[in-house]
């Protein structure tokens, strides 16, 4: 059974750091599932069904929480005691904020001209900034820098990825 | 080792009870079904040693033909012989945008379409328990013995609706079911394991009815689906359909007689089949008021009329590959699953996008149906040494809940990975709102009209308070087998609410249960013989898995627990000797009560190995 007061970096047995090796999330989250899955019990009795149940499906969050950059850095801010939904501190820089609001703009109109390659490109290029901004969240967390101070480029990550996200959304549309 | 001998001195035999498992590959043109012997799976034939079943139910006068002998009716009786019900499976006749080319009298009954046959109106269901019911006795005759279980295989893209009335349908067969399993993933772990493959692999199943695409991730025994996509209403039937209206229009036929339509779908289909191999094929016919048709078909021709089928195929692999986060060239092979995968112009387009020609070494119309029973095989508690793999699933529609404004408020996203729990917090509207209705829905549209509808509740009794104030924490829980429970609390107050999701669409349990006695009433099965034996596979099982547990985990136990599983082992062994199914399943109860410590702690010490090596200092 899964203690399921530990924090999902204890679970897989890695250090709370934002910079981590994928593949030894990948190792551990395999090892575990084999351990846990509900599969596994198939012969066994109800309780361990259930046992398994929750377990895999605690495994299934953590990984999901840790896999995804914006999601992991979201959780160690969460883990630093920072809560992201506090709106007073949430203000985004003018400054970014003008240029999604231009990429915006090109997004929507590589949209109506159904042009696939430029969305493409508009997602190549939203990749970009995020990568960059993702160095910046891990000298934040990673360092010796303060959360708070993190606080601020991980809303940006988010924005980004929710943007990516939205051009995903789009591109799927236009393959019909 | 010693413990076991003192507590057990009538020990049933020390290897564990193998159960007769099978896995079926329900298709829209044709079924099969297999099993595991000697830890090889293989396709179980009929008494002619065909392995394919058509999937053609007849009604006759008084009897029922499924299979090879309704489809050698289906040109003269074409009202009264199904085929391709699984396109109709858990759809209204709104859902049918083809329904004008099916030769069926359909009944716009509310829910699912029902279809008026010589024998009384039929569902798709009923229809499609027939074609089960006939492989579940080829099985049992072929195995020798009632089935413990099957796994049922479904298109990935199959909404609850149509997962729902397929388990119906098994249900209604007499058929055990261990779970629904994606074709696409079925057809991997039978790929992946015959070829001990590693990397990532994608399913391109094109069926007869239906089309979907997965995109896997094989290391080390585990098949982790990344993304599944499709077209639930897409398959080879639309490439017979193409051809069949070329030639109505090449020989400029009037509307055809249901009779004359079915004739010239066959004939279609075959045309099809011979262009696998042929440059060209000839399509002849005598209609019923004597008019001889003499057309050539081209693969030329072919390949252009059904250049957008083809193409249609692509989008939903686009989508997968965009979920996945993964490209074309990231794709270490294409495994082709599905009869229709056959057609060249289908392998040159896969070939042309993934950039390498697809993987076709293995039978497209058997490879689903292999996969099937290797995962029965596992889940009837018959996994041994050698099947140390472990399959992770996704779910592949997102669910979600109705919010205000009609919109849906999507709590689990399509391509989560099995089993998952999400919860989100909602809040009331109004003041003094007692009451918060749950509509739980499923798609990936914004508004819940775009959307399935999938099951309504109500949480009541939450205390008055100003809107906004109340806080109802819903929870999703969609477990392995993919079955969706939906449960709401208020925090403040602590009122709750839950559901186990079943689809408000499909049958009722009571339609259910009217044809199962229906059923019973006509066949000979004895229910209470049935529940007994279904009480000793249980409880056979439980007492090996316990015996294997104390066996190896016995050390966990203090003495006075030991003694209480001890004890209850010997009450089910007891039971087990008798012919009261319900005493049976009771103490099989009892035993797993009695046992649920001791798998905790067997967890515990699993999760403590597979973690050691890996930072043992970091567990606490």
């Amino acid at each position: 059974m899964i203690d399921f007061s530990r924090n999902y970096f204890d679970l897989f047995g890695l250090p709370a750091r934002f910079r981590f090796d994928p593949a030894a999330l990948d190792a551990a989250y395999r090892a575990l599932q084999r351990e846990v899955h509900p599969d596994r019990y198939a012969a066994a009795g109800d309780a361990e069904r259930r046992l398994a149940l929750q377990s895999s499906a605690r495994v299934n969050e953590a990984y999901r929480a840790l896999k995804d950059p914006v999601a992991r850095a979201r959780y160690l801010l969460s883990l630093h005691g920072v809560d992201l939904r506090d709106e007073a501190e949430n203000a985004l820089p003018v400054e970014f904020l003008e240029r999604q609001l231009e990429r915006r703009e090109a997004v929507s109109d590589a949209l109506a001209a159904r042009d696939a390659p430029a969305l493409a490109a508009l997602r190549a290029d939203v990749d970009g900034e995020a990568s960059r901004e993702e160095q910046r969240v891990a000298t934040l967390l990673d360092g010796d820098g303060d959360p708070h101070a993190a606080r601020a480029a991980v809303r940006e990550l988010t924005f980004l990825a929710k943007l990516a996200a939205d051009i995903d959304a789009m591109q799927s549309g236009l393959d019909d | 080792m010693a413990l076991l001998q003192i507590s057990e001195p009538d020990a049933l035999p020390a290897k564990p009870l193998r159960r007769l498992a099978v896995g079926i590959d329900l298709g829209t043109t044709n079924s099969l079904v297999a099993t595991v012997r000697h830890g090889i799976p293989v396709v179980l034939p009929d008494a002619e040693g065909r392995p394919l079943l058509p999937s053609i139910v007849r009604y006759g006068e008084g009897d029922v033909a499924v299979g090879y002998a309704a489809q050698a009716e289906q040109a003269r009786d074409p009202q009264n012989t199904i085929v391709s019900v699984k396109r109709l499976m858990g759809r209204g006749l709104a859902d049918l945008a083809d329904a004008r080319r099916f030769p069926y009298r359909f009944v716009d009954t509310p829910g699912m379409v029902r279809i008026a046959t010589r024998a009384g109106v039929k569902s798709p269901v009923e229809i499609s328990a027939e074609i089960l019911k006939s492989l579940r006795v080829r099985a049992e005759t072929g195995l020798g013995g009632q089935l413990a279980g099957a796994v049922v295989t479904v298109p990935a893209y199959f909404d609850e609706a149509q997962r729902q009335a397929t388990k119906d349908a098994a249900l209604l067969a007499g058929l055990p079911v261990l779970r629904l399993l994606n074709e696409p993933t079925a057809a991997a772990i039978a790929y992946g394991l015959d070829n001990a493959s590693e990397g990532t692999y994608a399913v391109y199943d094109l069926g007869g009815g239906t089309f979907d695409i997965s995109i896997l991730r094989l290391s080390k025994g585990v098949f982790e689906v990344l993304a599944t996509n499709g077209d639930g209403a897409l398959g080879g039937d639309d490439f017979d359909h193409r051809v069949y209206c070329w030639a109505i229009e090449d020989a400029q036929l009037p509307p055809l007689a249901p009779e004359d339509t079915r004739l010239l779908m066959v004939k279609a289909r075959e045309a099809k089949e011979n262009l696998t191999i042929h440059r060209s094929a000839p399509i002849g016919a005598t209609l019923a008021d004597g008019t001889k048709l003499d057309l050539t078909l081209t693969a030329e021709t072919f390949t252009t009329i059904t250049q957008n089928l083809v193409a249609k195929t692509l989008a939903p692999v686009r989508r997968a590959l965009r979920d996945a986060g993964l490209s074309p060239a990231d794709v270490k092979g294409v495994v082709m699953v599905g009869g229709a995968t056959r057609m060249p112009q289908i392998q040159k387009a896969v070939a042309e996008f993934f950039g390498a020609p697809p993987l076709t070494n293995l039978n497209p119309d058997q490879v689903v149906a292999l996969g099937a029973a290797i995962q029965a095989n596992v889940l009837a508690g018959n996994r041994s040494d050698g099947d140390d793999w472990l399959l992770l699933d996704v779910i592949p529609l997102s669910l979600g809940l109705e919010t205000m404004g009609g919109l849906v408020e999507k709590i689990v996203p399509r391509n989560a990975t099995i089993p998952v729990t999400r919860a989100q917090e909602f809040t009331s509207f109004r003041d003094g709102q007692t009451a918060i209705a749950i509509h739980v829905v499923q798609g990936e549209r914004d508004k819940v009209a775009d959307c399935r509808s999938l099951a309504r509740f109500e949480l009541r009794g939450i205390p008055p308070m100003p809107a906004g104030a109340a806080r109802v924490r819903v929870t999703f829980q969609v477990d392995a087998d993919g079955l969706l429970s939906v449960s709401a609390r208020e925090e403040t107050s602590g009122t709750e609410a839950a559901i186990v999701v079943k689809p408000s669409y499909g049958l009722s349990d009571a339609d259910i249960a009217r044809m199962l006695e229906d059923s019973f009433r006509h066949a000979e099965d004895d229910m209470a013989a049935r529940a007994l034996a279904e009480a000793q596979v249980e409880a056979d099982q439980t007492v090996a898995a316990t015996r294997r547990a104390l066996e190896t985990d016995g050390d966990l136990l203090s003495p006075s627990e030991r003694a209480a599983v001890d004890a209850a082992l010997a009450e089910t062994q007891r039971c087990r000797e008798g012919a009261d199914h319900r005493a049976l399943a009771a103490a099989t109860a009892a035993l797993n009560a009695a046992t649920a410590e001791l798998a905790a702690r067997r967890m515990d010490r699993g999760v403590a190995r597979a973690l050691t090596g890996r930072q043992i200092d970091a567990l606490t």
